[in-house]
């Protein structure tokens, strides 16, 4: 390995819109911790006819960017991608790689650690730079309500998956220039041991939840299916989308898509009405980025509760009824 | 026939863990275990592939002797054989170390594999990564968070959904899969299972010698991660408490905030007089 600065790699993940903001996210976290250790920030970008992408990484702080375009790439292939990634990672050296918490970065990253031999932190929602210069990685841990942070002392690189929505992108700036290094696709890799059949966009129901205004969100406190079911009708008449804690979804009451938190996914509403939800830290990792919080639970000592603007103790299935009932006649139409 | 491993873990059944904020540790053994959710739904999977196709099921876990419990869960469920990994050195494993180590135990114990079956992620560290990891360890084809599998020729066939494309794909044996939690529903076991299961005679148990493997390569000795700290998040906002009838607090509530929650879902939320 050759004599150079330091870098912090970030994987450009860009096959959906919101694939792509956590990428512009990490961009810009990154280009804070470079600051740090002076290191500079490079992306990589795998695919075929990616040119909008690598500018558009640059445009965001990366200043390298790894390029390999090839048919061959069409489509996301994550033993192709590791193989890949392995190679250009072991001839150049980052300190540090950071990958979006994406379904594909969830699958790609594990493996390609276990590749390189170092440390991994999952979902992430705080990197930090500490004095002796390491990645202080902060996650949540043990399915409560608690923060672990995390370092990899000795081995290299250090990496980290992230979630969407936890750093804010830098605007675009059109005047950023940067390195372009291509990367010829290597013609011994392994060939693939799954093969895509068929691959259809879906329509994004996790997209309307991560981008709605205004969220009801129900938890195990709802009590049972049938009262769970008022929540969208709640939702209904304040205009919203309704999101459900994982025991939620477990207890079939509420669909997968309607998850919020942790692995799955984080909304932003301006105004969130929990019902029923203890505030485990996968979940309210999930809201972190949420406005005005009117929580609902028996118990007022639930960690939903303290982190709301309003907490009201009550039983939340009636507060949902009787909250339906007051918008109604409220609301003129 | 079709053989597999399923992989599972025992999480603690509480979400709350006993925890000591002055020595920041958690006491964890206090906590009663269960099966791991997605573990059930990866276990269901292969019970699903063998009923149709005639397989062959071992189920295996890493973890503390209490998480024998849910091997005789997996007998009574349908499992065939069971494989428990525990040492104490085996402690404090990061996800690199722990599928370092269940893959020394399959090459060892159960090298003679057709799919490895995983739940898509623990309740308890959630991270995903010990399946990804282990298909990597064993150098083997994975797929994440599966949704649908089935044999097709000498392949496995395998839907799931991944960043909102929905995929089918094809994938070569031997080879692993996570299960996600949407699509199986994992069965009940039956209590007289469940008893026969209890009083079988002893799991094959091993540990790091068994396995070949020094103290440096197995538990925090082994691990490329270190946990600085565990710590509470707290709370910022001004945390306005409203208490007593139903009826009463939704009209406070409108009444208080009428402007702030009107403004923000854009409705006129002013009592009608």
């Amino acid at each position: 390995m050759d004599q150079k600065r330091r870098s912090i790699w970030v994987f450009g993940d860009y096959r959906n819109y919101f694939q792509n903001r956590v990428t512009l996210q990490l961009l810009s976290r990154a280009t804070d911790l470079a600051k740090k250790i002076e290191a500079e920030v490079c992306a990589t970008v795998f695919g075929h006819e990616v040119d909008e992408w690598v500018g558009e990484y640059i445009a965001h702080g990366a200043t390298k960017v790894y390029v390999c375009d090839n048919p061959g790439l069409k489509f996301y292939s994550t033993d192709t991608y590791v193989a890949l990634m392995e190679r250009i990672v072991r001839q150049y050296g980052p300190e540090i790689i950071l990958v979006g918490a994406t379904s594909f970065g969830r699958e790609f990253t594990p493996r390609l650690a276990k590749r390189l031999k170092t440390g991994l932190t999952a979902d992430c929602v705080g990197l930090e730079i500490n004095g002796e210069g390491l990645l202080v990685q902060t996650a949540p841990a043990f399915g409560g309500s608690l923060l672990t942070r995390i370092v990899t002392p000795e081995k290299r690189p250090q990496m980290a998956t992230v979630r969407p929505g936890v750093f804010q992108e830098i605007p675009h700036n059109y005047q950023a220039t940067g390195e372009i290094v291509n990367v010829a696709l290597p013609g011994d890799l392994p060939g693939d041991r799954v093969r895509l059949v068929s691959s259809e966009r879906q329509p994004a129901r996790e997209q309307k939840l991560g981008e709605a205004p205004v969220v009801v969100c129900g938890g195990r406190g709802m009590g049972s299916k049938t009262r769970f079911k008022n929540l969208f009708e709640l939702a209904r008449v304040l205009g919203g989308e309704v999101g459900a804690t994982r025991p939620v979804v477990y207890a079939k009451w509420a669909d997968e898509d309607a998850l919020v938190g942790q692995a799955d996914r984080h909304i932003s509403p301006k105004v969130l009405f929990s019902f029923g939800v203890s505030g485990a830290i996968q979940h309210t990792a999930g809201i972190k980025n949420a406005g005005f919080i009117i929580a609902v639970n028996k118990n007022p000592n639930a960690a939903m509760m303290k982190m709301a603007d309003v907490a009201i103790v009550a039983d939340a299935s009636q507060v949902c009824i009787a909250l339906i009932r007051e918008l109604k006649k409220r609301i003129r139409t | 026939m079709l053989k597999m491993i399923v992989c599972m873990k025992q999480v603690p059944m509480v979400s709350d863990l006993p925890w000591d904020p002055v020595t920041g540790t958690l006491t964890r053994d206090v906590a009663e275990g269960m099966m791991n959710p997605a573990c059930k739904h990866a276990l269901e999977a292969a019970l699903v592939l063998k009923e149709r196709h005639g397989g062959h099921i071992t189920a295996m876990t890493m973890g503390p002797p209490m998480a024998e419990e849910i091997l005789r869960e997996a007998i009574a469920l349908g499992a065939d054989r069971c494989l428990m990994v525990s040492d104490q050195k085996m402690a404090g494993a990061d996800t690199l170390v722990t599928s370092f180590t269940l893959a020394r135990a399959i090459e060892i114990f159960c090298p003679d594999f057709d799919l490895i079956l995983c739940g898509c992620h623990t309740s308890d560290s959630e991270t995903a990564q010990v399946g990804p990891q282990l298909s990597e360890e064993l150098r083997i084809p994975s797929i994440a968070a599966v949704e649908g599998l089935d044999l097709c020729g000498n392949a496995m066939r395998i839907k799931r959904v991944s960043d909102n494309f929905l995929e089918t794909l094809e994938m070569d044996l031997p080879g692993l899969v996570t299960v996600a939690t949407g699509f199986y529903v994992p069965r009940y076991a039956s209590m007289a299972g469940l008893h026969d299961a209890f009083r079988e005679p002893g799991i094959l148990t091993v540990g790091a010698r068994d396995l070949g493997l020094d103290d440096d390569d197995v538990g925090l000795q082994g691990s490329a991660t270190r946990i600085m700290d565990i710590f509470s998040p707290v709370a910022k906002k001004e945390n306005i408490v409203l208490k007593g009838a139903p009826k009463k607090i939704v009209e406070e509530l409108l009444d208080r905030f009428d402007d702030t929650i009107g403004s923000l879902i854009r409705k006129d939320l002013k009592a009608v007089k």
